[in-house]
């Protein structure tokens, strides 16, 4: 047995880690098959190469670092639509505020939710309608945006993997909570 | 100042630097700009309000998803004997 077979125990990384790895893939993909599948393929990837594995992180750190390039695939895939969305960058934003100077578009001012003051963290319908909002997002939008709130990641780290330009994520990150809040209003207040 | 005169009126330019300003710090003159916006816009003022308590809110369903989330053992038993297969070649 060499080094990296007694650093590794692939015997025990379901019991260890599948639970964890699920969730971490269910939370940036939302799709429980599709979630099962990554992980299954992160073992069998990690098992093709044990042999990479110098110790240097934890064998979680390592496996979930798979896992973490899989789901990146899926977001490049699934956001094949990506020339469509920068044609549309190069548009101003005319749904909801005046193309000559920028100004909201009475329809779309934002108007108070209501329950600024109670709460609305664990306001439970209000959190269900934003998940059903988050969900209309186009799928790279959303990606941008799962990166951005739970991995805490640099803007120049999500260009680099899903191959967007920094004048395009920013316009998806302003779009995306533009849309979100809109979507929020539409169907909150 | 003509460019600070126009911002007055460019809620566009305004609600961008807000969701720029949660990743990257604005420089110096994106912040005034954005100062002198808010002072006279009151509807970006809600909408940023709206716009932390979104971002806060994502952030924690993001979470919660996760601890929401296991594999039943059936699936695990897959995983483990495709494993097992593997070890085996």
């Amino acid at each position: 047995m060499n080094d990296q077979q007694t650093l590794l125990n692939p015997h025990n990384w379901v019991k260890t880690y599948a639970d964890y790895l699920y969730a971490f893939a269910i939370v940036r993909i939302n799709d429980e098959e599709l979630a099962k599948d990554l992980v299954q393929e992160t073992f069998l990837a990690a098992l093709q190469r044990t042999a990479a594995f110098e110790g240097k992180s934890t064998e979680r750190t390592w496996l979930t670092a798979i896992l973490k390039n899989k789901i990146i695939d899926v977001y490049r895939k699934k956001s094949s639509g990506l020339k469509q969305v920068e044609m549309i960058a190069a548009e101003p934003d005319q749904e909801f505020f005046n193309p000559d100077h920028g100004h909201w578009k009475q329809e779309h001012w934002p108007q108070p939710f209501g329950i600024e003051n109670h709460d609305p963290l664990h306001n439970k319908e209000f959190n269900h309608i934003l998940q059903l909002c988050m969900e209309k997002l186009p799928a790279l939008w959303l990606s941008v945006f799962t990166m951005k709130h739970i991995d805490d990641a640099t803007s120049e780290a999500i260009c680099t993997d899903l191959k967007i330009s920094p004048n395009n994520f920013w316009v998806i990150i302003h779009r995306a909570k533009l849309n979100l809040r809109a979507c929020l209003q539409k169907n909150w207040i | 100042m003509n460019k600070l005169k126009k911002i007055q009126y460019d809620c566009h330019k305004a609600t961008f630097l807000m969701e720029k300003r949660t990743m990257k710090p604005l420089t110096l003159f994106e912040r005034v700009e954005l100062h002198i916006h808010l002072a006279g816009c009151s509807v970006c003022r809600t909408y940023k309000q709206q716009s932390y308590l979104i971002g806060q809110m994502v952030h924690r369903l993001l979470y919660n998803k996760a601890t929401e989330y296991h594999l039943d053992e059936k699936d695990k038993k897959v995983m483990e004997e495709r494993i097992e297969e593997e070890l085996k070649k």
